[in-house]
């Protein structure tokens, strides 16, 4: 292996030195549908340090393309920026292969690689702010408490101005390119909305705060080096800008209609309130769920500003593959939704009612009544239909001509 | 007094119970806590609770 894989300078310091999961379609529950890469640097200085390792499988590949930087058991310090196992599943053969000096993670994170790992070693605190000399260089440590883990934290290399920045602007994307630059802008900007929609979102007002934290620092950042996906090696305000925008909950038009059929009854009705939606001038995204994924519907709610649920009554309860989407969105936290609910049924109907019961949960504002329907719609059910369509399209523009005062769902 | 939430992990404070764990006496109100004090679940600051009724 020892050839075949080699590290990718990133700046006169940092070499990358991680692995690419070409094959992975599922990441705990998040369809992957681009595979993604687990990114590890080498910071090398007078004295050099490792940040991140690899998921477990591949951690060949990354001490392979360590050693065409330095022989790997040179390396003196090694930095563990999130306990996460897709980025520390490798360091206790990395630890055991190499011997660093000192193995470094923030306060939490030294507790959270206690309760995944039996190590044999200590692993040293570094509290927020606090730095690390590489003789020449310094490694500045910044706390990301909750985003998206209780021990996140990126680390700072001011010699080359650059942010190792962890889980925060990555996106699950495998590519033989690494940098953002070299790789389509609509690729990057729907991963980033993706892995933004389906990891941060329920952390949104958190984001804002750090960016403003980070903003206080008074750091200069040149480079931004994530540990899924690409390095963005210019134009760093296009993930910030993203992250800004995606915190602060700006919604468009969108309505996403998400549902599930059994006999075709429930789809209709959900063609029929798309047809009313894009009549009433807004924008329906449908999401019938036996073709989409929970984390596709969650990606479309990013900038949505209403979600419309559509389930048959199956044996008195939601459809399954609904009740798996709703418990999954519902964890995401979205902000400043409206929404309805509508399905067939054929005798006892209490999946509309159950669907409307989670949707007020989730702190979704209900416009109109559910609408059910027994067995098969006819012309008047499909009538009514058209109607709550054009009902969610005037609603969301008459929230978009409010937007002026109420038009952000808030970071507070 | 009032119970206040997390709004990153969802913890809920309870000044009836305090955080005796980290030095928070029982029938401390939110607003008493020290202002290093951290969600003992998830580590965020203070100012990201939230009052709940």
């Amino acid at each position: 292996m020892a050839d075949s894989f080699r590290a990718v300078k990133v700046t006169d310091h940092v070499y990358w030195v991680g692995a690419i999961d070409w094959g992975i379609r599922d990441f705990h529950g998040y369809a992957t549908h681009r595979g993604s890469t687990y990114n590890a640097y080498l910071v090398v200085g007078e004295k050099t340090a490792l940040i991140d390792t690899v998921k477990a499988p591949f951690v060949e590949e990354l001490l392979a393309r360590i050693g065409t930087v330095v022989p790997p058991e040179r390396i003196d310090y090694v930095v563990s920026n999130h306990a996460e196992m897709d980025h520390s599943g490798g360091l206790p053969a990395v630890i055991a292969a190499i011997r660093p000096e000192q193995v470094f993670a923030s306060t939490m994170g030294v507790k959270a690689l206690r309760e995944h790992f039996r190590l044999g070693r200590e692993v040293t605190a570094m509290k927020d702010g606090e730095s690390l000399r590489l003789g020449n260089l310094t490694l500045s440590f910044v706390e990301a408490r909750m985003l998206h883990w209780p021990d996140s934290m990126m680390t700072y290399l001011a010699e080359d101005k650059t942010l190792l920045s962890n889980d925060a602007f990555g996106m699950h994307l495998a590519s033989s390119e690494r940098f953002a630059d070299e790789i389509e802008d609509g690729v990057l900007a729907e991963e980033a909305a993706k892995y933004y929609a389906n990891i941060l979102l329920p952390l949104s007002p958190l984001v804002g705060r750090l960016l403003e934290k980070v903003g206080k620092l008074g750091i200069e950042i040149e480079m931004i080096a994530p540990s899924h996906g690409p390095i963005w090696r210019r134009e760093v305000e296009k993930p910030v800008g993203w992250y800004a925008k995606w915190a602060a909950g700006e919604t468009s038009n969108k309505a996403v209609v998400m549902y599930d059929t059994m006999w075709q009854s429930t789809a209709t009705m959900a063609r029929a309130i798309a047809e009313g939606i894009a009549a009433g001038g807004a924008s329906a995204k449908m999401m019938p769920l036996r073709a989409a994924h929970r984390s596709d519907v969650a990606t479309e709610l990013l900038d949505a500003g209403a979600l419309v649920i559509g389930s048959p009554t199956l044996n008195n309860g939601v459809f399954p593959t609904v009740a798996d989407a709703l418990s999954y969105l519902k964890g995401l936290k979205p902000r400043g939704l409206i929404g309805a609910a509508f399905g067939s049924y054929g005798w006892s109907g209490e999946a509309v009612g159950q669907i409307e019961e989670a949707m007020e949960a989730m702190k979704v504002e209900l416009v109109g009544e559910g609408i059910k329907v027994k067995y098969v719609p006819d012309e008047e059910s499909l009538s009514r239909c058209l109607s709550a369509g054009r009902g969610i399209a005037e609603r969301l523009s008459a929230k978009a001509q409010g937007r002026g005062d109420s038009g952000l769902r808030g970071a507070g | 007094m009032k119970k206040y939430q997390c709004l990153a992990c969802t913890y809920v404070y309870d000044p009836e119970v305090g955080d005796p764990e980290n030095g928070v006496e029982p029938g401390t109100a939110f607003e008493d806590l020290p202002d290093d004090w951290v969600c003992p679940q998830c580590g965020v600051g203070k100012d990201m609770f939230e009052e709940i009724a």
